[in-house]
């Protein structure tokens, strides 16, 4: 859905993104972290034909950008950096004008009916005719969410989508997007929350001072490292019987070497070792982004 | 995108602002003449002034002769300076970037919803000018009217060159509504290019004025602003409006061609 091959963005000597290459499968939810001022937002203005790249490809569904932008980006729902609105209007005048803009063959009658379906998807009220200037940060992230939505997008393009949400709102808009993902939506999802990553996506990029450090599916990512972490109140026994596959020791709890959890935790009970936790270690998100950007 | 740009210009507070300050002098100025029944020596004020004294129905003309040196060109560097800048400000410009809408296209909506609010600017300040000439001023009815020259304009006729001239309004502010246009592309800040919009109208105010400066006159452009009290000369002396015209044209082109210069290929970092 997304690829690109040595993207560039330089201001003077600045390079703010460099040589990167993304590959975003589809129904993919791609998770693209970095820190603030890591070329996330720069990346995905030039996604969508804001930013013009210094050098290197983008594609979106297999076509050129920005020369195929007007082909292309109807079939994009985009948040870039925090929703934009007219402040004197309601949200759903604030939705309909932007519905009208670009070409689009619907009637009015369906649009106007696609607005208010969309409120109330994200969570708004399509009745409220307060302008945009009265909404709090949530309801105006809700409404640029929206706005992306409108037009159900094959491919969702969202910086930040979380925030400015209070918690149930961060856990609303998270099991809509995987809803949304569910039923065939690809989601580029660009955040500087590694929990927020982990928790939703498939596959994830590393960004970090322009360059992709890293780029690999989740599953991949978080594969068991081979160890299994065991709590038991029979410590001494636990270590006699599994001698020389313990690899660690605090307290209760032992890191042991073990390719099948259910395997050690069978030979344990069987044994006659009690287990009250048993856990195959996988490495947290956080590890191998740090790992990644350490390394760098 | 022409129809969404006029909605969003109708519907907004800022274009009924302008309007409203618009027609306050004029209405002052009415209310003044009403009041004290002096009108501007002869060959000193705002054309057609003291002529309202007598004839109300004259009044739209001279609160156009009013609002055209100062007001209207302001409130167009306002609105036009809003074009871009102001989207850019209220975060939407990306969005409607990729939604997404052609920037040429933008532009050309842009210009045409600023040229629809002068238009309307215009004709308000006229209708409301209309009706206070017509309550608050003389009320002689005339079988004609004097024209500049000295000969007598049937009603008909004057209602005809009332016409002309306003349309010659509107077009006298195209120049200025491009240049609005272009600095709304070149920054991100609505009042920045307004401003800079009104610095351009009054160094060429000041330029006319200066003797020195006699050689660039002609390409001022506020130099044939006022041209359209000639259209109340018997017979029309068309000469400076057609000319007006012609710069309006000019200056038109060259500053709508920079903003799509400048527009079309520029990143959109906001």
């Amino acid at each position: 859905m997304i690829r690109t091959r040595g993207l560039s963005k330089h201001y003077g000597q600045v390079h703010a993104v460099d040589a990167i290459d993304l590959e975003v499968g589809e129904g993919d939810v791609y998770g693209f972290l970095g820190a603030n001022g890591s070329g996330k937002t720069t990346t995905v203005r030039m996604l969508l034909g804001l930013v013009l790249a210094t050098s290197g490809e983008a594609e979106l569904f297999g076509r050129a950008m920005p020369k195929a932008a007007t082909e292309v980006l109807p079939r994009v729902g985009a948040l870039v950096e925090g929703p934009g609105a007219y402040p004197h209007l309601s949200g759903h005048a604030n939705l309909s004008l932007f519905d009208a803009a670009g070409r689009d063959r619907l009637t009015r009658s369906r649009r106007r009916s696609r607005v208010g379906e969309v409120l109330e998807q994200v969570g708004l009220d399509p009745g409220d005719g307060r302008p945009v200037k009265a909404y709090s940060l949530g309801m105006r992230q809700r409404l640029g969410l929206a706005s992306a939505l409108m037009r159900r997008p094959p491919l969702l393009i969202l910086d930040e989508p979380t925030n400015g949400l209070d918690p149930q709102g961060i856990r609303d808009i998270r099991t809509l997007l995987l809803e949304l993902n569910r039923e065939g939506t690809t989601i580029f999802l660009s955040s500087h929350l590694l929990a927020e990553i982990e928790r939703m996506a498939t596959r994830v990029g590393v960004l970090d001072r322009g360059r992709l450090l890293l780029q690999e599916d989740m599953s991949v990512l978080r594969a068991p490292t081979g160890l299994v972490r065991v709590r038991t109140p029979d410590v001494e026994d636990a270590v006699a019987l599994l001698n020389g596959h313990v690899v660690g020791r605090d307290a209760d709890v032992l890191s042991v070497r073990s390719s099948d959890a259910a395997e050690l935790n069978h030979l344990l009970v069987g044994a006659g070792v009690r287990v009250s936790e048993i856990t195959p270690i996988r490495p947290s998100l956080e590890e191998t982004v740090l790992a990644a950007t350490g390394a760098s | 995108m022409i129809r969404v740009e006029l909605a969003k210009m109708l519907r907004r507070p800022l274009t009924w602002v302008t309007i409203a300050a618009l027609n306050a002098l004029p209405t002052l100025v009415a209310v003044l003449l009403a009041l004290t029944d002096l009108g501007p020596r002869p060959g000193t004020g705002p054309p057609f002034l003291s002529a309202v004294l007598t004839d109300g129905t004259l009044f739209p003309l001279a609160a156009l002769a009013i609002v055209l040196p100062l007001f209207l060109p302001v409130a167009v560097a306002v609105v036009g300076g809003d074009a871009i800048a102001g989207e850019v400000q209220s975060d939407t410009l990306r969005y409607l970037l990729a939604r997404p809408v052609s920037r040429t296209r933008l532009l050309v909506a842009k210009l045409t919803s600023v040229v629809a609010f002068v238009t309307l600017a215009t004709l308000v300040v006229a209708t409301v000018a209309y009706v206070e000439g017509k309550l608050l001023l003389g009320n002689a009815p005339t079988t004609g009217v004097v024209s500049i020259s000295g000969s007598t304009l049937t009603q008909v006729q004057m209602a005809e060159r009332t016409a002309m001239a306003f349309a010659y309004v509107v077009l006298a502010m195209l120049g200025v509504a491009a240049i609005a246009l272009f600095l709304s592309t070149m920054t991100d800040s609505a009042i920045g290019a307004a401003l800079g919009t009104i610095g351009f109208l009054v160094a060429s105010t000041v330029l006319l004025g200066l003797d020195a400066a006699e050689s660039l006159r002609p390409y001022l452009i506020t130099r044939h602003w006022l041209a359209f009290v000639d259209l109340f000369r018997d017979p029309i002396r068309w000469h400076d409006i057609v000319r007006g015209i012609l710069s309006q044209l000019a200056y038109l082109a060259v500053f709508a061609g920079a903003a799509w210069a400048n527009f079309a290929t520029r990143d959109v970092n906001r």
